[in-house]
């Protein structure tokens, strides 16, 4: 294990209990400079999973509660005249943070959901005609309900892509849930979590999985399971070259949160659930079964 | 490596040709192979000195010294031996140009030639066995000249040289078995000459006989379809001789070839296959007498079986023979005037006694009788007789009466024909050894026989074996058991079956195979294969399919293999893996398709704990080695190592 990033995940672990495996996921997402989407039903956890990260981290938190009357200018920021100085002078919106939760992201429109997924692109803002870089690093928790709810706005597939990964938290096991009872809602206990890193920290995190070594055997792995995907009967549309690349940053970043300077091809199977679960679509219609995608392609 | 090639790379080239040269040692004249032995030398001290390589103005006036070298000690440039030496030399000179990988190259191909070559010469199992060795060399000097980095070691090159080799195998035992032959021997390249090549000749004098029976070569080897006879009924014949001039016993007139069958079978035929030595004379030997004449020879009125060319290559061949039968032809006025020649003058006191069997009871068969009786009491069968006089006859049956079959024989036919009864020597082999290694019985040199034959009213013509009267163990047990100790006989024909024998045996038996099956594997050979194997005789267009049909096969079976999912398993560290994983699913732990190398070691560390350290070390070093970082040659020796050393508890 890296020991920094160990020391993460426990101090995340004792607040968010019996969530290891989401946890980890989410640490790899933002490892791997990429943006997290969690869809679940409310109350199970997602904001306190997003805030203690980003206070783990040492990291600037935000929240953005989305709804269906919410703008563009809401997030991004606006420009408002001041009389005093005689120009226009920007309030940078909820965006320029370094974790941003937007919270039920599909409850917004969807003119306002894509100029948040614009931002997470490129990194900035560009506002009459004026560019401005996003801190660094930025990292974007996106929650959602599942899409059965009433009065939703529904990411279309290719916004879906967007997200590095998306996990679902699932209800806590039993002795989770009642040592939750027990103890009362964490969410209070949040803010005095002392951090662990800092934003300097974890860009030099993020850098360091850039460097974990990918070999030739590897690459054979990846390219078998992408090919496995695009060919298989059971999937409308296989992965994307982009999927590919996602799913190789994240098992970059698995690989080092494990302390290994390479990949091997469990780290590929550990994030493969996270990172294709919402790229892919079933050709029957209902849930993707990643696993046996995961079962069916041999490791050469 | 273009301008400097590296010195291991000259040392690895020079030591192939090297290799490839040593067998011409044996049959180049000596200055040849000791002038290409130092001209690789020098071109070795260029090199190990960074000196460089001798221009044109000194490569061509020694390339012109070399040829008229050649052109002297073989009286040419072509032709065998003297192409085979200038390729040698010419190999030799090629390295004191070579400099770029394009010459490296080329001087490789010139090694295989050499290789070749040496076939031309001698095509015997000890040949055969060494020259693999040269060509791995080469072919793994080769994967070194082609190994751009030139990092490869050694030991890898030889591999993956010797991989190809094998490779190649299929490919070239279908071309073997498949590709059409032409008649004519493997090499389809006559003997320079008929060396002295020992065997039977269309004479005989005393001490002619005794003369072959020092020698242990191979006459011819027979195979019997079914159980053999009983070694005293065998009688190979080979060359009748019916002319006598006091001395020597001569075919005399060209045979003539027989117009129908002349004597009444008793019983079946001996069917038999025989392979037949060159001996460079046109005698096929067969059984007396000879029922079915294989079709490449013809068989004459006195039952000799010529082949139609003189036997210059192995020869097989299948024949029949009667062992008991009745002669019943009648005897021309011409064949009785030859059956009774003799010379007209000369050893008087033979045709006295002669005479006076004939004056004393004109019954033909009482005076063989008396004959048989005379050498019976009195005669001592040799190998080493004193030495005869003027009257060859007269000395031994008065004096020395000391003899080896052929003074026998001659002395027999001379007293019946100075006794009015027609009579002929016969010559061939008698017996043979059997080798229990093989089924097959060896007919050597030292097997060489003379016996007679007499024309009976009635009878026909009639074997007599004189050297029988004498020394019946001669026909019953062979040439070993009816000469008295100390006899200088080839130690291979003597009786004791000691371990050297044995070994012998063995040995022959291998090259019986090698000569049946590698050698003697000709047009006829090649035919009669096929034929068993498809049930039809083979055409030339069906046999070039079925060469098309298998070829196309073995390189598809290759190519299904190499583009099968998961291979090719180039990584030497995954093929020990898979060795590894192979020898856990014989322990009941066999991996999941999509299980991970990591996955995998633990559920197995878990399952067999015993094994769990060295399960764990090996799965470590893999994962490092195919995930972890660049080619790792140690490592992967490293993991080789614990892979072999593995055996799950």
């Amino acid at each position: 294990m890296h020991p920094q990033l160990n020391d993460i995940l426990a101090a995340v672990g004792r607040v968010i209990l019996g969530k290891e495996p989401q946890i980890r996921m989410a640490l790899a997402c933002l490892l791997a400079r990429g943006h997290l989407l969690i869809e679940d039903l409310p109350g199970m956890g997602k904001t306190t999973l997003a805030h203690t990260l980003a206070q783990v981290l040492g990291l600037e938190f935000r929240r953005v509660q989305f709804t269906s009357d919410l703008l563009p200018a809401d997030i991004l920021g606006v420009s408002v005249y001041d009389r005093n100085e005689a120009r226009f002078k920007f309030h940078p919106g909820p965006v320029f943070t370094h974790v941003l939760l937007a919270d039920e992201i599909n409850r917004a429109t969807p003119k306002t959901q894509s100029a948040l997924l614009e931002v997470m692109e490129e990194r900035q803002v560009t506002l009459e005609g004026e560019t401005r870089a996003l801190p660094q690093p930025f990292f974007v928790i996106a929650t959602q309900n599942p899409a059965t709810h009433i009065g939703t706005f529904p990411l279309p597939e290719s916004q879906l892509d967007r997200f590095l990964m998306r996990i679902a938290l699932g209800y806590p096991d039993a002795r989770s849930e009642r040592s939750l009872l027990a103890a009362g809602s964490p969410r209070g206990r949040v803010e005095h979590i002392p951090p662990c890193a800092d934003a300097a920290g974890l860009i030099r995190l993020q850098q360091a999985v850039l460097a974990v070594r990918v070999s030739d055997a590897l690459l054979d792995y990846l390219q078998a399971l992408l090919d496995y995907s695009r060919r298989a009967p059971q999937f409308e549309t296989g992965l994307s070259p982009r999927a590919g690349l996602a799913l190789k940053q994240c098992a970059q970043a698995w690989a080092l949160m494990e302390g290994r300077d390479y990949v091997i091809p469990e780290d590929v199977q550990a994030v493969l659930p996270g990172v294709a679960g919402h790229r892919l679509r079933s050709a029957q219609g209902g849930a993707v079964d990643v696993a046996a995608l995961r079962d069916a392609v041999p490791i050469p | 490596m273009s301008e400097a090639p590296r010195l291991s790379l000259i040392r690895w080239l020079l030591f192939a040709l090297g290799l490839a040269l040593l067998p011409h040692f044996a049959h180049l004249v000596s200055w040849v192979p000791l002038l290409a032995l130092g001209l690789g030398l020098w071109r070795y001290r260029l090199a190990a000195t960074r000196r460089p390589l001798p221009g044109t103005w000194l490569l061509l006036p020694l390339t012109l010294a070399v040829a008229a070298g050649i052109l002297v000690s073989y009286g040419g440039l072509f032709g065998r031996d003297a192409g085979v030496a200038l390729l040698v030399l010419m190999t030799a000179l090629k390295t004191l140009e070579a400099k770029s990988r394009r010459d490296f190259t080329l001087t490789v191909y010139l090694g295989y030639f050499l290789c070749i070559c040496a076939f031309l010469f001698s095509q015997s199992i000890p040949l055969a066995a060494y020259m693999p060795l040269p060509l791995l060399a080469l072919t793994a000097t080769l994967v070194g000249i082609n190994h751009t980095d030139g990092a490869l070691e050694g030991v890898l090159r030889f591999r993956l040289a010797g991989a190809m080799l094998l490779q190649a195998v299929p490919v070239m035992l279908a071309l073997f078995v498949l590709f059409p032959r032409v008649p004519g021997p493997l090499w389809g390249i006559p003997q320079d000459t008929a060396r002295g090549v020992t065997g039977l000749s269309d004479d005989m004098s005393p001490g002619s006989i005794s003369a072959l029976s020092r020698s242990d070569a191979v006459a011819f080897r027979a195979i019997f379809r079914g159980a053999p006879p009983p070694s005293a009924t065998l009688y190979w014949r080979g060359p009748v001789l019916w002319n006598f001039d006091g001395r020597t016993w001569r075919a005399g007139e060209r045979p003539i070839p027989l117009p129908g069958p002349a004597y009444q079978a008793e019983g079946p035929p001996v069917e038999y296959t025989v392979t037949l030595e060159p001996h460079h004379k046109p005698w096929l030997f067969l059984l007396d007498l000879p029922a079915k004449v294989p079709g490449i020879g013809v068989l004459t009125t006195d039952y000799q079986a010529l082949a139609r060319q003189p036997v210059r290559q192995r020869l097989r061949y299948e024949a029949a023979s009667h062992l008991e039968y009745r002669e019943a032809s009648r005897l021309d006025a011409h064949t009785r005037a030859r059956a009774l020649q003799l010379p007209p003058y000369g050893n008087p006191r033979a045709r006295q006694l002669a005479e006076r069997w004939r004056a004393e009871n004109g019954d033909p068969l009482a005076i063989i009788r008396q004959a048989l009786a005379l050498y019976n009491a009195e005669f001592t069968y040799t190998l080493t007789p004193p030495p005869l006089g003027a009257s060859p006859v007269d000395g031994f049956l008065f004096d020395t009466r000391k003899g080896f079959c052929e003074h026998f024989a001659g002395s027999f036919v001379f007293l019946m024909r100075a006794a009015g009864i027609p009579a002929r020597v016969v010559t061939g082999y008698q017996g043979g050894q059997a080798n229990p290694l093989g089924d097959y019985l060896i007919v050597r040199q030292s097997d060489a026989h003379a016996w007679a034959e007499v024309w009976l009213e009635e009878r026909g013509w009639m074997r007599i074996d004189p050297t029988a009267a004498v020394a019946p163990q001669r026909v019953e047990l062979g040439v070993a058991a009816a000469l008295p100790a100390g006899e200088p006989l080839p130690a291979l024909a003597r009786m004791e079956m000691t371990w050297l024998k044995r070994l012998e045996l063995g040995w022959d038996a291998v090259n019986n195979g090698w000569n049946q099956w590698v050698l003697g594997y000709n047009q006829q050979r090649q035919m009669e294969f096929l034929a068993r194997l498809s049930g039809s005789r083979p055409e030339w267009g069906d046999m070039a399919l079925w060469l098309t049909g298998l070829l196309t096969l073995v390189v598809g079976a290759s190519a299904a293999l190499l583009l099968r999912p998961g291979w090719p398993a180039q990584d030497p560290a995954q093929r020990a893996w898979r060795r590894f994983q192979n020898r856990l699913a014989r322990a009941g732990m066999p991996p999941r398709p999509a299980e991970g190398p990591r996955d995998f070691t633990e559920r197995a560390a878990r399952q067999l704990p015993r094994s769990q350290q060295q399960i764990r070390q090996i799965g470590t070093l893999y994962l490092q080695l195919r995930y972890g970082g660049l080619p790792d040659h140690d490592g992967i020796a490293r993991l080789q190592r614990l892979v072999r050393q593995f055996h799950p508890r």
